[in-house]
C-alpha cells in the first residue's frame, strides 16, 4: 500500500490527533486492508470508496487505471459489492472537485469511526485501548462514592448519528457524559455497546477497587485465584463502588430523611450491592432450593441406573429438612451449600 | 439578578458582595441580604471561626475603613470570604435564601447532572460536612439522588461547610412539587447485546430491592414518586426473556480477525 510521501502524518494519526479525539485508538492498517473487517460498512458510508482511500493515504491522483482494475477485481470476490460498483466509478472521477472534498472528509472520519468500532474489540484493538486506560486517557467516574474511578469510552448505539460517547464506570456500572464539551461532538457509534463491557471481562486483572488517580503508573493484575471469582469476575472487581456505605444518605441537621416522607430517598437500590457478595450466585442458590443435582441425575440416569440415583435424592431431602430446621438464615444456605459441593 | 436585596441594597451598599459572587469561581454562590448579615443573631459562633472577625464583617457590609498594609488586608479579605461562606449556609437554609437558590437551581447554575439516565437534571450543591476545612463542595442530583464531584477545578476548591449538609434536602421539603419523578431507567452493560452476567445479576437483585421499597411504600400509601406506567411486572418480563442469554466470565472472543459477527462469542450458560 503506497502512503502519500508529501504528508509527514498519516490520517489516522492526525485524526486521533484532534482536539476531541482523544479517545480514538489508532487502528491499525492490516485491520483497515483486510476487507473481511469492513463487511457491510460499504452501504452505511457515501463515497465509501474515496473514504476509505483517504482514510490509508492513498493519494488519489496516483490511483490510474490500472490501479482502478485491481480493485475492481478484488471488489468482484465480494458479492455483496457489485452493485454500488458503477456509481463509485461515476463518483470517483467527480471526486477531483474541491466541493466534494469536504463530503469525503466527513465520509472519512464515519468510516473510520465504523471500522474503529469493530477495532477496539478486536485483540490488537483492546490491548492498545488497554495502555490508554492505562495512561488515564478516558478520564475518571464524577461519582463522589466512586472515588474517581478510571471509566471507559462506550456508546449506547451501534448506529451512528444517534448519540455521542459516553463514559462508563466500573465501579457504579452506569454511564456518564464526559465532562468536556469537546466530546460531545464524538459520535457513541465509534465506540460501540460492546466494548465497555468486553474490556472488563478482557482484562479481568484490573483492580477497580483503585482510584484512577494514585495508580497512574501501575495498574496492578493482582493473583488471584479461582474462589474469589463469582459469576465470572473477581468478586471485589463487582461493582466497589457500590454497597452500604457507598449510598447517599440524606440527612437534615444530622436527621436521616424518612424513606415515607414524600422527598425521602427512593433510588438507594440504583446504588446498593448485597452485604454478602455470595448473594448473587445465582446458579448456586438455584440448585441449593431445587434440590441440587436432581435434573442432571434424571437425565443422566434414564438407563436404568435407578439406586445410583435414589441416593442422591434422599440426600437432598435430608438437606431439605435441615434447611427448614435452620430457619433460612443465611449462614446455613452458606454451610449447606458446602456440603452440597462434597 | 434578582429582585430579593434590592429594597434594602443600594449598589453602593453591596459592592463588595456583588464583586464577590460575581467572581469567577463563585457562581455557587447566592447574595446574602444585609438585613441578614447585620442581625448579630445569625452570625452567632461565628466570631470564634473567622480570624479578624469584625474587620472581614465589616469588609462584607462595606464600612471597612482601617487603614493596613497589603498582607493585612489580604488576610482581612481571605477571612471576609470565609465569614461569608459560613453565613451563607445559614442563609440559604432561610425563606428569602432557598427561594434565591432556587431561581440559581432553576437556571442551572449549579451545572447538571452527568449521569446520561438523568437526561441534565439540575443538580444542587451541598457539603458532606458542616465543618469548615473538611471536604470541598459536592453536588447533589435529585433525580437519582446520588453526589457528584464538580466536573471544574475551580469548584473544586470550595469548603463543603459554605452549602452544609442540609441545604438540599430542606428545598424539597419546604417546595415538594420540585422532587423529579423518578426513573427505573439504566445502563445495562451488554457484549453483542448480550447481557454479562455478573452485572446483570447485580441489577436483577437491585431491582428486588427496589420493588420490595415499592411494596412497602403502597403498603403504607406513600407515593413512590416513579413515572405511572413504569411498573415493576413489565420490566421482569423483559428481563425475563433475556435472562438466560448472558456472557458468563472472560469469554474468548474470535474477533482479533472478524471484527463484530454475532457467531464469533461463545455462550457460557449459566450452570
Amino acid at each position: 500500500m503506497s502512503t502519500s510521501s508529501g504528508s509527514p502524518e498519516s490520517w489516522i494519526a492526525s485524526f486521533c490527533s484532534l482536539l476531541g479525539h482523544e479517545y480514538f485508538a489508532e487502528v491499525s492498517e492490516d485491520f483497515i486492508e483486510d476487507d473481511f473487517n469492513l463487511t457491510g460498512l460499504q452501504t452505511q458510508v457515501p463515497m465509501y470508496k474515496e473514504a476509505l482511500e483517504m482514510i490509508l493515504d492513498v493519494e488519489p491522483e496516483e490511483d490510474d487505471e490500472d490501479e482502478e482494475d485491481e480493485e475492481e477485481e478484488e471488489e468482484d470476490v465480494s458479492g455483496d459489492a457489485r452493485d454500488t460498483r458503477p456509481h463509485a466509478g461515476e463518483r470517483r472521477h467527480h471526486s477531483r472537485i474541491a466541493s466534494d472534498l469536504s463530503v469525503i472528509e466527513s465520509s472519512a472520519e464515519m468510516l473510520y469511526g465504523l471500522i474503529h468500532q469493530r477495532f477496539i474489540c478486536s485483540r490488537a484493538g483492546i490491548q492498545q485501548m488497554s495502555e490508554k486506560y492505562e495512561s488515564n486517557h478516558f478520564g475518571v467516574c464524577p461519582r463522589t462514592n466512586c472515588n474517581q474511578t478510571r471509566t471507559l469510552p462506550v456508546g449506547l448505539s451501534d448506529i451512528p448519528g444517534e448519540d455521542t460517547v459516553k463514559l462508563f464506570c466500573p465501579s457504579c456500572l452506569d454511564v456518564y457524559v464526559p465532562p468536556n464539551s469537546r466530546f460531545q461532538t464524538v459520535d457513541g457509534a465509534f465506540f460501540g455497546r460492546t466494548f465497555g463491557a468486553l474490556f472488563l471481562l478482557t482484562f479481568p486483572e484490573y483492580d477497580l477497587t483503585r482510584s484512577g488517580n494514585d495508580t497512574v503508573t501501575s495498574l496492578t493484575r493482582s493473583q488471584n485465584s479461582d474462589s474469589d471469582m463469582l459469576n465470572g469476575v473477581f468478586k471485589k472487581n463487582i461493582a466497589p463502588g457500590l454497597g452500604p456505605n457507598k449510598i447517599y444518605e440524606p440527612k437534615i441537621y444530622g436527621f436521616k430523611v424518612s424513606e415515607i416522607a414524600r422527598s425521602g430517598p427512593r433510588m438507594q437500590w440504583l446504588r446498593n450491592k448485597p452485604q454478602d457478595i455470595n448473594v448473587l450466585d445465582e446458579a448456586r442458590q438455584f440448585a441449593e432450593e431445587h434440590g441440587e443435582t436432581d435434573d442432571d441425575d434424571e437425565s443422566m440416569n434414564l438407563n436404568g441406573r435407578a439406586p445410583a440415583r435414589r441416593r442422591p435424592a434422599g440426600n437432598a431431602r435430608l438437606r431439605q429438612q435441615q434447611r427448614q430446621n435452620q430457619n433460612g438464615s443465611p449462614m446455613a444456605i452458606e454451610a449447606n451449600g458446602a456440603e452440597s459441593e462434597l | 439578578m434578582d429582585d430579593f436585596g434590592s429594597e434594602s441594597d443600594s449598589d453602593y451598599a453591596s459592592y463588595w458582595r456583588d464583586w464577590f459572587i460575581s467572581s469567577r469561581g463563585n457562581e455557587y454562590f447566592c447574595e446574602i441580604d444585609e438585613d441578614y448579615l447585620t442581625d448579630r443573631f445569625n452570625l452567632t459562633g461565628l466570631n470564634t471561626e473567622v480570624q479578624y472577625y469584625q474587620h472581614a464583617l465589616d469588609l462584607v457590609t462595606d464600612v471597612f475603613d482601617l487603614d493596613c498594609d497589603d498582607d493585612m488586608r489580604e488576610m482581612i479579605e481571605k477571612s471576609a470570604r470565609h465569614l461569608y461562606g459560613l453565613v451563607h449556609a445559614r442563609y440559604i437554609v432561610t425563606t428569602r435564601g432557598l427561594a434565591k437558590m432556587l431561581e440559581k437551581y432553576k437556571k442551572s447554575d449549579f451545572g447538571k447532572c452527568p449521569r446520561v439516565m438523568c437526561h441534565s437534571h439540575p443538580l444542587l450543591p451541598m457539603g458532606t460536612s458542616d465543618l469548615p476545612n473538611m471536604k470541598a463542595v459536592k453536588l447533589y442530583c435529585a433525580r437519582c439522588e446520588d453526589i457528584y464531584n464538580p466536573k471544574s477545578s475551580r469548584h473544586a476548591g470550595i469548603d463543603g461547610a459554605y452549602f452544609g449538609t442540609s441545604f438540599h434536602n430542606i428545598i424539597f421539603q419546604v417546595y415538594p412539587a420540585l422532587i423529579p419523578t423518578k426513573s427505573t431507567e439504566r445502563y445495562i452493560p451488554r457484549v453483542y447485546g448480550f447481557k454479562v452476567h455478573a452485572a446483570a445479576a447485580l441489577i436483577r437483585w437491585q431491582n428486588t430491592q427496589r420493588d420490595d421499597m415499592r411494596r412497602r411504600l403502597r403498603k403504607m400509601e406513600v407515593e413512590t414518586g416513579f413515572k405511572d406506567g413504569e411498573d415493576d411486572i413489565e420490566e421482569d418480563d423483559d428481563n425475563d426473556i433475556e435472562e438466560d442469554e448472558e456472557i458468563v466470565g472472560a469469554v474468548e472472543l474470535n474477533v482479533a480477525t472478524a471484527g463484530v459477527l454475532v457467531p464469533a462469542v461463545e455462550r457460557g450458560g449459566v450452570a
